[in-house]
């Protein structure tokens, strides 16, 4: 398990030099941003249709940009020679951790644009936390399915069609929850959520971690 | 296997006739007939074929799950056409539950589709093994399709119990045992059926249950002589 942060600063090196990922996630929530605000206009949009774009925005942006994590390790030909370095729970936790990481100043970002540009969305603490679990949570599963792609010899396509689904309880706690908090629930009300996410997020990296020895097992 | 084909046979018939058959009257004195409930009337009927089917589905998919898990343990083939052949009943069962309820919602709820959770449930399990199916009709090596759609199904069998028996439980619905629902929110719905209904919905699952167990046993049979030709050739 210690190979893990090698392999998480290796990928955050790897990433300021060239900062490739970064840049088009930044630019792809401009504009979708910027074609939203067009539709918009002047008109000022209802919280649930802001939420279901903020979301729209945060998932098309982490999977344009997570799906390659191992696929670009298969380009460049490193895939092997991280798996001689350390055991592959390793390799698994320290890209798990990058793409949390990342997820997470990705949508910090897209919160800074909502706040400002579109004026009923107003972010508190509750909502903050539950953008944090999901981008957790889409993390967790953007990282064992691009696992899962990088031994299929086949486009990004299957990757949609197959992480979708497993996302789909999380987002609907999500949308329920972002809904909840910008309208100012307490806590009280969103404690079934919070459990939800939280159960989510570690049973799936708990059944990853079992899992990705059988996937790379050659 | 005999024995288990005739009595599939035998309780689905029974399940099928005296379903349809007995007549719904207000006050019921003979054993052959069912209590109107208000607000259902003759709907009721469709309690003792839908509940069967989503059911069914679900003893399928969990099969499916435990063969996929086997095979990742012992490596032995005949778990992954276990896995496959328990798969796709399930998926066959799933669409007929979705079918059945979504006639049963035109006429009880008013439209086909009302996106309740159990609805978003269906048809988030519809998604997962249509993605299955996908995944394993683009892998062509046969080892290497039977380990990677393993992993898959297992990865989207974790997050089932999410949907199927916590989000309707934080969320409201239409169905039975949802958030709001006056008998109590929760897992096990009680069952308020007059007793010889009662008896039939059960004379249903087990019919239903070996029924499932009847076809697995021959897609299995098929599949693995279908292995078998493709490796001799």
């Amino acid at each position: 398990m210690s190979y893990s942060n090698i392999i998480f600063l290796k990928d955050v090196k790897s990433e300021f030099r060239t900062r490739v990922s970064f840049n088009t996630q930044l630019l792809f929530t401009i504009t979708t941003l910027s074609i939203i605000l067009f539709a918009v206009g002047n008109e000022s949009i209802s919280i649930p249709t802001t939420i279901s774009f903020y979301w729209i925005v945060s998932i098309f942006a982490a999977m344009s940009g997570l799906s390659r994590v191992f696929v670009k390790e298969e380009e460049r030909g490193t895939f092997l020679f991280l798996f001689q370095l350390a055991s592959s729970q390793s390799v698994f936790i320290g890209k798990l951790l990058f793409n949390a990481i990342f997820t997470i100043l990705v949508n910090f970002f897209i919160l800074i644009l909502f706040s400002l540009f579109i004026d009923t969305f107003s972010a508190n603490l509750f909502f903050i936390l539950v953008m944090i679990l999901g981008s957790i949570g889409i993390a967790s599963v953007s990282t064992i399915v691009a696992a899962i792609i990088s031994k299929v010899n086949s486009s990004t396509t299957l990757y949609t069609v197959l992480s979708f689904p497993i996302l789909i309880p999380l987002l609907m706690t999500l949308i329920q929850a972002s809904q909840l908090s910008i309208e100012g629930a307490f806590f009280s009300e969103m404690r079934g959520h919070f459990s939800f996410m939280i159960g989510y997020n570690i049973s799936l990296i708990l059944i990853s971690l079992y899992l990705i020895t059988y996937l790379w097992s050659e | 296997m005999r024995i288990i084909k005739y009595t599939t046979i035998f309780l689905i018939t029974i399940q099928i006739v005296l379903g349809i058959s007995f007549p719904l009257v207000a006050k019921p004195e003979h054993f052959w007939q069912f209590p109107i409930v208000i607000g259902l009337e003759e709907k009721i009927r469709n309690v003792i074929f839908h509940v069967p089917t989503a059911w069914t589905a679900t003893i399928a998919f969990t099969m499916s799950l435990v063969y996929g898990f086997l095979y990742l343990q012992k490596k032995d083939f005949n778990y992954e056409l276990k896995s496959i052949a328990s798969a796709e009943l399930g998926f066959l069962f799933c669409i007929l539950a979705t079918v059945t309820g979504a006639i049963w919602a035109k006429f009880n709820w008013g439209s086909f589709w009302n996106w309740d959770p159990r609805q978003t449930s269906i048809f988030i399990l519809l998604m997962i093994y249509s993605a299955y199916f996908v995944l394993r009709s683009s892998i062509s090596e046969k080892v290497k399709r039977a380990r990677i759609s393993s992993v898959y199904s297992i990865l989207a069998g974790v997050t089932v119990p999410f949907f199927i028996f916590i989000l309707p439980r934080i969320t409201s619905g239409l169905h039975p045992g949802s958030k709001g629902d006056t008998e109590g929110a929760g897992p096990i719905v009680q069952f308020k059926m007059a007793p010889n209904m009662l008896t039939l919905f059960f004379i249903g699952l087990i019919g239903f249950t070996l029924l499932y167990f009847w076809i697995f046993n021959l897609r299995y049979r098929l599949l693995v002589l279908e292995n078998k030709n493709e490796s001799e050739e």
